[in-house]
């Protein structure tokens, strides 16, 4: 009994990797994947940043939800994702100023990003919150691994570099920093994904 | 001479689908049939202006006299979901048909980037249209809100008509769905990129 509880909370964080991922398999939050995966390290700090307001979201929303009229639940859990949006605009202005600016519109842009609202409605709001908190990090982590990746790919295709780290010099295919290479490489590594993963 | 540069800029260069990436989501999600393509963009168009023009002038005349500029991001999305909740109202009282017609894609827009995207762009971005970069002013504001919806459906519906005979089309296992449409997006994004330079 013991053993299978820990499990079941082992797989509440691993699911959103492959599983459940949100990118890959639920094909959410599509507007941060494409814009700000320009190198492997920006893809990592949105994911992070998503996966800070995705967390503290879900343990709110799992805590206030038996309260919530069903009517009004929508704005409700916007007010609430807003909110900690607006606190982590703060604390990246103060700590991370750099990254705040190239992230730019897509920090704010959380708010109405799929994947925490979606994650309310569908996990926090009918469980309790140690759950709610593990499914918000095991969805933030698919996400991250997800944009990294991403950003991976079209680093190393776009300007011949991993992590910041370039292995060629001049420039690579610059077609892949900007935006028809988002939507290819998105395209291709989900065909990947089909293929040898989901085995379709 | 300045609004025709917003417009052919908002259009064509900066396209707001495929070079911005705002509201991905309903481009990838309602865009199999050309028709539903056409009914989302007819209201996004229409709220992404009117949530454009209520938005500036909140921020102009509540958020910055009182310095509460850090509430930017929760008075907009409350603003914007009051709106489109509105605009359904209006919308089935005057036109019902048009209501009928909208349906399901009307509450929908509440969570589409785009429209918070653009009404946070105006009034925290510095623009520059053949000139000297400067905030927009109101006028502004409101044709490049226009214009930029009016990209959002251009974009919106060239790409679901190329779904429609993307669909009959005989497409290997793994590209099918998802994937071959992000790749037709990336070489529409691509045919667009050859706008970049004229403004």
């Amino acid at each position: 009994m013991r053993e299978d509880q820990t499990m079941s909370k082992f797989s509440l964080i691993t699911k959103g990797l492959v599983k459940e991922n949100p990118v890959f398999v639920l094909v959410l939050g599509m507007c941060p994947t494409l814009a700000t995966t320009t190198s492997a390290m920006n893809g990592l700090m949105m994911g992070l940043a998503t996966t800070f307001v995705l967390i503290l979201s879900n343990i709110v929303i799992s805590l206030i939800a038996p309260r919530v009229p069903d009517k009004v639940r929508i704005p409700v859990y916007i007010v609430v994702i807003a909110t900690f949006v607006t606190v982590l605009q703060l604390l990246m202005q103060a700590y991370l100023p750099s990254v705040y600016e190239t992230l730019g519109l897509f920090i704010p842009l959380i708010v109405v990003n799929c994947i925490v609202l979606g994650r309310a409605e569908a996990f926090a709001n009918k469980n309790t919150m140690g759950d709610s908190a593990l499914d918000g990090i095991g969805i933030g982590l698919g996400f991250t691994l997800a944009l990294t990746v991403i950003g991976l790919v079209r680093e190393i295709l776009g300007s011949g570099s991993i992590f910041g780290l370039k292995f060629i010099e001049g420039d690579g295919i610059l077609a892949f920093v900007m935006a028809p290479g988002a939507f290819i490489a998105l395209g291709y590594l989900m065909v990947l994904f089909n293929k040898f993963v989901a085995k379709k | 001479m300045e609004y025709i540069l917003i417009i052919i800029s908002a259009i064509f260069v900066n396209n707001i689908l495929l070079s911005q990436f705002l509201g991905i989501c309903p481009f990838l999600g309602v865009s199999n049939k050309l028709n539903t393509a056409v009914g989302m963009s007819g209201a996004v168009c229409f709220v992404i202006t009117l949530a454009t023009v209520v938005t500036y002038l909140i921020n102009q005349y509540v958020l910055v006299p009182f310095g509460l500029t850090f509430l930017q991001t929760i008075s907009f999305i409350l603003v914007i979901a009051a709106l489109v909740q509105m605009v359904e109202i209006v919308l089935k009282k005057i036109s019902p048909s048009l209501y009928q017609a909208l349906g399901i894609f009307l509450p929908l827009i509440t969570t589409n980037c785009a429209v918070l995207g653009v009404a946070i762009n105006v009034v925290s971005k510095e623009f520059s249209f053949g000139g000297e970069a400067h905030m927009l002013n109101l006028g502004e504001a409101t044709v490049y809100a226009l214009a930029t919806a009016l990209g959002y459906g251009l974009a919106m519906c060239l790409f679901a008509g190329i779904r429609e005979h993307l669909s009959m089309n005989d497409v290997p296992k793994p590209f099918k769905g998802l994937p071959i449409a992000l790749i037709t997006a990336g070489i529409m994004a691509m045919a667009f990129l050859g706008f970049s330079g004229i403004v």
